[in-house]
């Protein structure tokens, strides 16, 4: 049977020289997904893409692609056969130019799409005959990307893809990847520290923080569940414990006090209507407020 | 057609798109009939996730706002269902604009009203009995 998640990790573990890059981190990323994979800098998102590709042994735990052990050889061998990886830095050969990078790459892959690889290089505006060493920034990143996207692999697997790269750069890659994702029916799992571009494209997200995922599920279903509620009372306000089972935070000050709900707002309001309180507003939360609650929470 | 879901303001977006479509439907910038742009130029056109205009549909055709035809695309539903969604948009419009006016009219700001009715919408009408 087909595994419906195309990544699968479960408590895994890694420590490098003495450091605890991961440490427990459960993922599930599903099939035909946009799998958005937030953290800040440090917090374990390279390590975790390393694994999975077999570039580096967990200590201990699950790691699996397309149902396959990410740390058996064999397996190894065939995830990243089916796999394109674009790594932060962008590995290219900077004596080449972008149309010899281009011919070089492709004779590795029997699966390479020419019609993408011409689709790409006219959209993307590169300059065939122009040396890698001698690209911007962001051409660089979409030389790495058209190379990426040609492949006909499953799954793509993007460290950092935009960044360093200004407004409009970014937008050329993120509507690739979307355009990319509608035509072929591909998995994307990218990383990234801007909150902007993976609320706007991805569906699903991962909050990484210190070597755990600290919130993950559909982006939707993120929005739709978590509120932050707002209680003002005529005099101090009471200082309770709230019981219900969603609430994230709780801050008090004077008169009013403040929660993060992460479900099941309507009890927390019965809750919170037990209390007497002046008035009481809930209002939705963006996703920007969630990574920085859930990061502060843990700090 | 002027589709405009904002990825960071905390509502899905599929949400916003099928608000976004009804609103065009309400306004008669789409007509019964009508065909809606693809799923696939869409996502490309917004850039936002494929799965989540697709999702957008889904959800639309279900309350039979629109038609997906096999192969053909969406369309706008001509049936009564819409009609009636229609009407009751403008009506509910009217009820809307009435009572925002008597709010401004007690002074009421807009950040206000739009907190009131978020809060109402959330189910806040029995928890906000005690003076809120």
């Amino acid at each position: 049977m087909a595994d419906p998640f195309i990544i699968e990790t479960a408590d895994l573990r890694k420590r490098y020289d003495g450091v605890d890059a991961l440490r427990g981190l459960s993922l599930q990323v599903p099939a035909g997904s946009i799998y958005g994979f937030l953290g800040r800098n440090g917090a374990g998102k390279t390590t975790t893409m390393k694994v999975l590709l077999g570039m580096a042994r967990p200590t201990s735990g699950r790691a699996r692609v397309f149902g396959l052990a990410a740390d058996e050889q064999d397996a190894s061998v065939e995830i990243r056969r089916r796999t394109s990886f674009v790594s932060d830095e962008k590995d290219l050969y900077n004596y080449m130019t972008v149309e010899a990078m281009i011919r070089f790459t492709a004779p590795f892959f029997p699966r390479w799409r020419v019609d993408l690889e011409q689709r790409y290089l006219r959209k993307f505006d590169l300059p065939p005959d122009r040396n890698v060493k001698a690209l911007s920034r962001g051409m660089r990143t979409k030389l790495a990307l058209l190379l990426a996207l040609c492949r006909g692999a499953e799954l793509l697997i993007l460290d950092e893809p935009t960044s360093g790269l200004d407004p409009a750069m970014t937008e050329e890659v993120l509507q690739a990847l979307v355009t990319h994702v509608a035509g072929e029916g591909m998995t994307v799992f990218f990383s990234s520290h801007q909150i902007v571009e993976v609320e706007q494209i991805a569906d699903h997200v991962a909050i990484i923080d210190r070597g755990r995922a600290v919130v993950t599920g559909a982006l939707d279903d993120l929005r739709e569940r978590y509120r932050r509620i707002q209680l003002v009372f005529d005099n101090e306000a009471p200082a309770v414990a709230f019981r219900a089972p969603g609430v994230e935070r709780v801050q008090r000050n004077g008169r009013v006090v403040t929660l993060l709900s992460s479900a099941g707002t309507k009890q927390i309001l019965e809750e919170a209507r037990a209390l007497n309180p002046a008035s009481v507003d809930v209002v939705p939360v963006t996703l920007k407020e969630i990574f920085l609650e859930t990061i502060a929470v843990e700090n | 057609m002027l589709f405009r879901p904002n990825p960071s303001s905390g509502v899905p977006i599929y949400l916003q798109l099928m608000e976004q479509v009804k609103h065009a439907i309400e306004t008669g910038a789409l007509r019964p009939g009508e065909q809606l742009p693809g799923m696939r130029p869409l996502a490309e056109e917004l850039v936002i996730n494929p799965n989540t205009v697709a999702k957008a549909y889904r959800e639309l055709e279900h309350e039979e706002v629109i038609e997906l035809r096999h192969g053909a695309g969406a369309f706008v539903s001509g049936n009564a269902r819409a009609k009636k969604l229609t009407d009751n948009l403008r009506a509910g419009q009217a009820i809307v604009a009435a009572a925002v006016e008597r709010l401004h009219a007690r002074g009421v700001t807009d950040e206000e009203i739009r907190r009131l009715f978020e809060a109402e919408l959330a189910g806040l009408t029995r928890s906000g009995g005690h003076g809120g």
